[in-house]
């Protein structure tokens, strides 16, 4: 008995070493690891993701630019797929049957990977198509539509500015690891710039399911979900029947017109021509490889990115500098015989009445007179040498934002480019170049390139006789409020009184000048033009104008590559712009321009690499 | 039958408030692991609903067993009861449906009875039988075979069923033999035979070699005049012959030629030692430890070489692929071991307090397959948490120290080892059911006593503890 008595306690004590291994295996997976937990979050929580309305653009009279229209994602759960008319699926769809082959021929290559989970098969699909699709969808088992918000463009203008929304890559991902695959992302113009305002927040359902990834219920009645937040509207400055306006303008020619409200720094329009037509953004992929390997590179927007030589618009700065700077006085007089020349230096220019003040000389656009002005100002004794006095005209022209971003909103933007005296020194050896050696920059040729951005900046700041917002394209909104470095008035180091004087020279230009094709019946405009020789072929056509004289409204740069006189096209295109923006219309005098402006094509003069 | 009221204090009401409360247990977790929040609590055609009729019916048959029939009937009819298993399970065989892979089902009108889960009972009671006659000792040959072919029969034929799970309960019988008296060194041995195959697959027959050597070298060692010296220098010895094979650069030509594999050069080796002592000693009592180590040292070998036949012939695919996923060999979570990494999920993930009754989102959504039959702790471990795991695994625990001491208690022998029997089985299914939801055993598959679905399981067990408390009763009297 007492060894049998033994013998159960042995089993006894056996059962209870049995059972508190499993006790102590229990302890190990419920209370001391999470990874089960985890590991059970993933099996049965399904995150179904609610995509935002995105923001609409709007432009500054309110009127919708970029606005969303709904489209659907068709999606495909391979495994649940049987046959199917594979025609008719095509036939609604408007596919080709290899496409579909061709992807069934992937699924089934990975079908092991892909499990349960399901694919993309077209993305961007219209309501028309998808309602089709819906009212036959018990034929194709497996296929289910998700909606999406894609983007419609109500105005054919400013595709550049606005620029195109695109899945976001692995690349983009890595750079932005808030977005997922399957987002979409702002990439280019004020979607990539306003993305944050834009986008929206996402939001996500979460759902139970089971182990056939089968949704089975909404999780915890659904006080876990997170709604999506649709994105803010964005107010542009644009003007878009103005923006639409400059594009026809603009057709058919390489370069850029912009026009800003000087008392504000908006800008109304700003045209890259070629750009991308606005149809070609709301499916950018479609057209993706045709614009990229278009040889005038449309995406391109030349209005921030493309420095270019001024031309005679720049006279105006330095003969600001030089009423500034004392050497000159807006009647002080100098010769032109048919061009400035000095030893075997040689300026050339065009006939006109002789010697001439500045006001004549703005407006005639002589090039005699305004080397004379820069030779004063690189020649001033008060500086003692002519790196000193080169280095503050330098400084001269960054106040008025040559050379410099300007630190628009604008993606990409581009500083421009302005000489050093460094530069000055490797081309000609230390200090062994003087006033004469740089003429060229006193009527806005050789080392300075500026973009059409600053052009047209350089005109608000005439305009505003001395100061300049930074321009902008976001509309200042008691909503959406524009970052405060948009409301501080630049003021350039030329006195107010100067730009009165300069002023003045530019009206004489279109009463009286070279700019006579840019006066508009009641407005009392003022402009420059420009021809800026380049070693790329013919001249770049430039004009820089504003209006009212008084009290001006709209400052405008037009850049014209390749197209020869400034008078000839730029003066024009700038001309209507502004007479479109301050009269509302085109005077019947000036018809007949506008539509020869309009059709004429400046496309061929431009040499562009083929590809 | 006495007359006495039907809530008699005679009867072991801890053994039956065990049983009420791993039944009402069951049910919650089958209604929880089956429900669709659609139909309602009395769905007869969804497990939940049907287990009410077999727990209706089941608690018919212990009411029956406990009121009318009488005690005699089992000792009496023991024989013919076993019979009746033995020509059910040869039916199955036969006629027998088959659903998952194994051939055990009865279908009988509307409702199919899987006479293996039966079988136990009549074993048990046979057993019982066997054992309980004054004359029966583990140490007369006659009285092991009666018992062994007793519990062989039934068992060839679960076998033939393919319910290889069921089959392997029975060796839990072998507790019970051993309280009544078996040698111990025979449920040693099989312990020992099972750690020497699970060390060769999971090492190399190499490693399980030499730590087989060391074991014995060490009882040696222990059982000898001189431990002190004789382990280290033991030690010593095993340290060189298991540095053998590299010093002598064996290894690498062990890939090209079957022959010079390292476990076969050390068999060689100390075969003839061993061969040696055990003829020297064959009929020496006082060296009989000697001898017996060696002999134990070469059935140990022979198990050993014999490992890689067992497991790539005699088990099924699927156990091989369980078995090596239990051991972590191939690690495969989607594929054979997916049912064990689910199941634990579902156990993990329940944390302490669990995730409450009907929250449970890995059980509910058939992450776990078999969840209301063999994986039915997992809905406890996931809703109920570790307090609700701990208080399940208690009340077996109670439930099976209940039985072993009402056994040892029992006057009359048959009912004793009946009660003993009992426990056994139980207890079998219990660590082997539970332990295999977490990952500790293979994955057999055996419900989870009086908790799992299946109305063949749990009135086989409403039988099997109920008969005992009859003749506890009886006893009690």
């Amino acid at each position: 008995m007492d060894v049998n008595s033994d013998r159960k306690r042995v089993l006894i004590a056996a059962t209870v070493l049995a059972f508190a291994i499993i006790i102590v295996k229990l302890f190990a997976i419920q209370i001391l690891s999470s990874e089960y937990r985890l590991s059970a979050e993933n099996n049965a929580l399904k995150y179904e993701t609610k995509y935002p309305a995105r923001g609409l653009i709007k432009d500054r009279e309110g009127r919708i630019i970029v606005g969303n229209k709904t489209t659907y994602d068709i999606q495909v759960t391979p495994y649940y797929v049987k046959e199917f008319d594979t025609l008719e699926f095509c036939r609604i769809f408007d596919i080709d049957t290899s496409f579909i082959n061709e992807k069934f021929r992937y699924y089934r290559q990975y079908r092991t990977r892909i499990g349960y989970q399901s694919m993309t098969l077209l993305k961007q699909v219209p309501g028309e198509k998808y309602n089709m699709f819906v009212e036959k969808a018990f034929m194709f088992p497996g296929f289910s539509g998700t909606p999406r918000t894609s983007r419609t463009y109500n105005y054919n203008a400013g595709g550049n500015l606005l620029g195109y929304i695109s899945e976001v890559d692995q690349n983009f991902i890595d750079k932005h690891p808030e977005y997922r695959s399957g987002d979409y992302a702002g990439r280019t113009g004020m979607e990539e710039a306003y993305e944050s305002l834009l986008r929206g927040q996402k939001g996500y359902t979460i759902y139970l399911r089971d182990a056939h990834n089968q949704i089975k219920e909404h999780y915890r009645n659904g006080e876990m979900d997170v709604t999506a937040v649709a994105g803010v509207d964005v107010v542009t400055t644009i003007d878009a029947e103005l923006q639409a306006f400059g594009e026809r303008l603009m057709k058919n020619k390489v370069g850029s017109l912009v026009a800003i409200e000087p008392s504000t720094g908006d800008i109304l329009t700003m045209v890259s021509s070629p750009g991308i037509e606005v149809s070609q953004l709301a499916e950018i992929s479609k057209y993706y490889n045709e614009i990229i390997s278009d040889p005038y590179k449309p995406m391109f927007n030349r209005a921030v990115m493309s420095p270019q030589p001024p031309g005679s618009c720049f006279k105006i700065v330095n003969g600001l500098i030089g009423l500034q700077e004392g050497v000159v006085r807006p009647s002080t007089m100098y010769p032109c015989h048919h061009g400035f020349i000095m030893g075997n230096l040689r300026v050339g220019c065009h006939g006109h009445a002789s010697p001439l003040d500045m006001y004549h000389a703005i407006a005639t656009s002589c090039n005699s007179y305004f080397c004379y002005v820069f030779k004063a100002v690189i020649d001033n004794p008060k500086y003692g040498s002519v790196r000193a006095s080169f280095n503050k005209w330098k400084e001269y022209t960054e106040s008025f934002g040559f050379g410099v971003k300007l630190g628009t909103d604008i993606p990409s933007e581009q500083a421009g480019t302005m000489p050093t005296a460094e530069r000055y020194d490797k081309l000609h050896g230390k200090n062994r170049w003087k006033a004469l050696s740089i003429i060229s920059l006193s009527i806005g040729q050789g080392e300075i390139g500026c973009t059409p951005l600053h052009l047209a900046n350089f005109a608000a700041t005439v305009a505003n006789r001395g100061y300049f917002y930074t321009p902008h394209i976001q509309k200042d909104t008691p909503e959406c409020p524009i970052d405060e470095r948009f409301k501080v008035k630049h003021y350039t180091m030329v006195d107010s009184c100067h730009f009165v004087e300069v002023v003045k020279g530019m009206r004489m230009s279109v009463t009286g000048g070279t700019s006579r094709v840019a006066a508009v019946p009641g407005v009392e405009v003022c402009g420059k033009t420009g021809t800026a020789q380049n070693p790329h072929g013919a001249d770049n056509s430039v004009f820089i104008c504003f209006g009212p004289m008084d009290n001006p409204k709209i400052a405008v740069a037009a850049y014209v590559e390749n197209a020869g006189f400034g008078a000839t096209w730029a003066a024009p295109i700038a001309s209507l712009l502004m007479e479109k923006y301050l009269n509302g219309e085109i005077s019947p005098q000036r018809k007949d321009l506008e539509r020869r402006i309009s059709e004429t094509s400046l496309k061929h003069k431009v040499r562009v690499k083929k590809k | 039958m006495s007359s006495d009221s039907i809530i008699s204090k005679k009867l072991d009401w801890v053994l039956i408030g065990c049983y009420i409360f791993l039944v009402i247990c069951g049910w919650l977790n089958i209604y929880s692991s089956s429900v669709d929040v659609e139909h309602s609590v009395f769905d007869w055609q969804a497990k939940y609903g049907m287990h009410i009729i077999w727990i209706g019916s089941a608690v018919l048959l212990a009411l029956t067993i406990l009121y009318v029939i009488p005690a005699r009937f089992y000792s009496v009819f023991s024989w013919w009861i076993y019979a009746f298993t033995l020509l059910a399970l040869a039916a199955v065989i036969v006629m027998g449906t088959e659903v998952n892979g194994s051939k055990s089902w009865l279908a009988l009108g509307p409702v199919r009875v899987q006479p293996a889960e039966f079988s136990k009972i009549s074993i048990a009671l046979v057993l019982a039988t066997i054992m309980e006659k004054y004359t029966f000792r583990f140490s007369n040959m006659q009285d092991v075979v009666k018992v062994f072919a007793a519990m062989g029969f039934p068992m060839l034929l679960i076998l033939a069923e393919k319910e290889t799970g069921l089959a392997l309960v029975y060796v839990g019988f072998l507790l019970a033999f051993y309280r009544e008296g078996m040698n111990q060194w025979v449920i040693l041995s099989g312990l020992l035979a099972i750690v020497l195959f699970i060390l060769t697959l999971v090492t190399s027959p190499f490693t399980a070699i030499v730590i087989w050597i060391g074991m014995i070298v060490l009882s040696l060692s222990l059982k000898s005049r001189n431990p002190l010296i004789n382990i280290p220098v033991g030690a010593a010895s095993l340290t060189l012959v298991s540095f053998l094979p590299r010093l002598c650069r064996i290894e690498s030509i062990s890939n090209v030629t079957g022959i010079f594999k390292p476990e076969v050069w050390l068999t060689l080796l100390t075969l003839p030692v061993a061969l040696y002592f055990t003829g020297k000693f064959l009929f020496n009592k006082r060296k009989s430890v000697v001898r017996n180590s060696m002999l134990a040292y070469m059935l140990g070998i022979g198990l050993i070489f014999s490992v890689d036949f067992v497991f790539d012939h005699v088990l099924q695919d699927h156990q091989r692929l369980r078995i090596e996923s239990l051991l972590g060999i191939k690690d495969d979570p989607m594929g054979a071991g997916y049912n064990v990494h689910q199941s634990k999920i579902a156990i993990g993930s329940g944390g302490l307090f669990g995730k409450g009754f009907l929250n449970g989102t890995q059980t509910r959504f058939d992450f776990v397959p078999e969840q209301s039959t063999d994986f039915i702790f997992c809905t406890i471990g996931e809703e109920w948490g570790f307090v609700g795991a701990l208080l399940v695994i208690g009340c077996y625990l109670t439930l099976l120290i209940r039985l072993f001491n009402a056994a040892e208690r029992q006057k009359s022998r048959f009912a004793r080892i009946y009660g003993y029997c009992v426990a056994s089985c139980i207890l079998m299914h219990v660590v082997i059911n539970i332990g295999m939801t977490i990952g500790l055993m293979p994955v057999i598959g055996i419900p989870l006593p009086f908790i799992s679905y299946g109305g063949s399981s749990l009135w086989a067990f409403t039988i099997l503890l109920f008969i005992f408390i009859r003749l506890d009763y009886e006893s009690r009297k």
